[in-house]
């Protein structure tokens, strides 16, 4: 499949003033001020194929959302290059720019104070397109989201989650190929976060779109994304298959246990995370699973073992805290 | 050509809508608006008065002509401030103009004309109000009311333009507050706002003549009020017309260099 979305080397750095509190500092920066360069995003390289739903993962301030910008052609780059299409996102043309959209979680193009079926009539008009593909469009949306009772309402008397639902509707009417998703489900209740990523989910494999979705939920993540992408303080850490972020960041396995009795001492075939009656949560290094695992079938009364890879959010969360492949403890 | 006329409309539209949601709100700012000439006109007509009747040619019935067209005038001339430039910039919401295949200075320029449709509904009664209160003499010809309804509406581009310039300077630097007050204490000064023109001392009247102000209030207000011949009414559209052309290409050039300045701050 043709690549859609390159980064070469891309970087954004940013010139920061730099001034300590108080009324000294306050004075002083009258007559000199100092800067400091911050690296948002620091020599970037990987590419995105076709319809691939990929996920970009970082803490806050790893420099997503500044990727995000350069690729839709809100900021320009400091240094490397960026192609969208076959585009220079940064030139915003106007073919380029028909052809993508970013949702961001904190942000709306809806007008506040009228129906959004006003809003979509907009968009219908900014992205000019033809009156029976909007209808047919609009309306299989509206089908998709249940929006059919909310769009007559004033946007502003909608929930959060309906507007988002709205937002997408309308960020989305001229069928981009490639959507570039920020925090998409932000703030929204369990519910509304499964309805919009199944909307997701069915846009990309309707139209193949191209997806790069950037969201703190690893719910997320697991239902749409094959592929991560992990930046950390501007850096590239990972990019490939969501299985092996774990295989290749996690030391350790899971092993759940239950025994006969619950007084037992499993201290010696690992580290105890976990008691619930008979039931025992162990974590063992990887290597070392194998070996625990017989230990335990061999030495004690098991009713039920089984063996799994630690939750994402806790191999995530490492990786964010070390930014680096974790060690197995000697 | 046909999707631009299309989006301009739409945006009107839009516009006119959102406006009618907020029209109580409307009319008590137009209500407000009109203190500031009231009282240019009062102060005026008493010194015509005191004067035997008239200052510089202009008598009561004519300041009274002046000021009231001047409120119509006034409300045309709102256009998206750079005030407005620095909150969506701040804010960030400037982001979602950028993502559209469309130049968001369109947005501006089309959402504001359809928000002048309702200002020229509201204004009528006010109008009808303020001539019986202040009994304006004004006789325009045929051509000076058809030379004014293209006048208020160049004057509105005119001042879009040079709002807009100034309201990108927010590209650079996000307070650019006292550099917006010093231009509007010289629009004060050289548009006509404060008075009219022709009674400003003579320094002034010839600076004037090189600044775009005079064209987007004295102009517009001179076109209905004063007596004007076909020639001198199409010379000033021209001059108007020229003044948009410079305003574009500016506002073109400056768009090219402050555009690569935003750092889409706050999302």
């Amino acid at each position: 499949m043709p690549a859609i979305i390159l980064l070469n080397s891309l970087s954004k750095h940013f010139k920061v003033p730099v001034r300590e509190s108080g009324l000294k500092a306050s004075f002083g920066s009258l007559f000199k001020r100092q800067f400091r360069t911050v690296k948002a995003v620091d020599e970037i390289t990987f590419q995105i194929d076709q319809g691939e739903v990929v996920g970009f993962l970082g803490p806050n301030g790893a420099g997503k959302t500044t990727t995000l910008k350069m690729l839709s052609g809100l900021l320009y780059p400091t240094n490397g290059k960026a192609t969208v299409l076959g585009y220079e996102p940064s030139r915003r043309q106007p073919h380029f720019l028909k052809q993508i959209t970013l949702v961001m979680g904190n942000r709306q193009q809806l007008v506040w104070d009228l129906p959004a079926l006003d809003s979509f009539d907009l968009m219908r008009a900014i992205y000019s397109i033809p009156t029976h593909e909007f209808i047919r469009t609009r309306d299989e949306f509206i089908d998709l989201l249940e929006l059919k009772d909310l769009v007559n309402k004033p946007v502003r008397n909608l929930s959060l989650g309906e507007r988002m639902k709205m937002e997408f509707a309308g960020a989305l009417l001229h069928r981009p190929k490639v959507l570039f998703l920020d925090e998409p489900t932000l703030g929204l209740d369990v519910t509304m976060q499964r309805r919009i990523r199944a909307f997701v989910s069915e846009y990309n494999q309707r139209y193949g779109a191209t997806v790069l979705l950037t969201s703190h939920y690893m719910a997320d993540v697991e239902a749409l994304c094959k592929r991560v992408i992990v930046i950390h303080r501007g850096k590239l850490l990972f990019d490939g298959e969501l299985s092996c972020l774990v295989e290749q960041f996690s030391a350790f396995k899971t092993v759940g246990v239950t025994l006969q009795t619950a007084a037992t001492d499993l201290r010696k075939y690992g580290q105890v995370i976990n008691q619930d009656g008979t039931r025992f949560t162990l974590q063992v290094p990887k290597a070392d699973t194998a070996q625990v695992t017989a230990r335990l079938l061999a030495d004690l009364p098991v009713d039920d073992l089984n063996v799994e890879d630690p939750p994402i959010e806790d191999v995530i969360e490492q990786v964010f805290a070390d930014g680096k492949p974790a060690e197995v403890p000697a | 050509m046909k999707h631009m006329i299309d989006y301009y409309l739409t945006t009107i539209k839009i516009a006119i809508q959102t406006q009618f949601q907020y029209r109580v709100l409307e009319y008590f700012y137009m209500i407000g608006m009109i203190a500031e000439p009231v009282i240019y006109l009062v102060v005026w007509s008493t010194i015509a008065q005191a004067q035997g009747g008239s200052v510089g040619g202009y008598t009561s019935g004519a300041f009274a002509a002046y000021y009231l067209v001047w409120t119509l005038v006034r409300n045309m001339n709102i256009v998206f401030t750079p005030y407005g430039w620095e909150n969506r910039i701040r804010s960030g919401w400037f982001s979602m103009d950028l993502l559209r295949p469309i130049h968001p200075l369109n947005n501006d320029v089309a959402y504001f004309a359809g928000m002048k449709v309702v200002v020229i509904i509201l204004w009528i009664p006010l109008g009808l109000f303020l001539s019986i209160f202040f009994k304006p003499e004004l006789h325009p010809a045929w051509y000076q009311v058809i030379g004014f309804f293209f006048a208020i509406w160049e004057a509105y581009l005119i001042r879009t333009m040079l709002l807009s310039l100034l309201g990108m300077i927010t590209f650079f630097t996000t307070r650019v507050g006292a550099i917006f007050e010093l231009f509007f204490a010289f629009e004060l000064v050289f548009s006509g706002r404060l008075v009219p023109m022709s009674l400003m001392p003579p320094v002034v009247q010839q600076v004037a003549i090189y600044l775009p102000f005079q064209w987007t209030f004295f102009f517009p207000i001179e076109s209905l009020v004063a007596p004007m011949t076909i020639q001198h009414m199409l010379g000033g559209l021209g001059m108007q017309l020229l003044w948009i052309a410079l305003g574009w290409v500016a506002v073109k050039i400056m768009w090219r260099f402050s555009v690569r300045q935003f750092s889409a701050v706050g999302g």
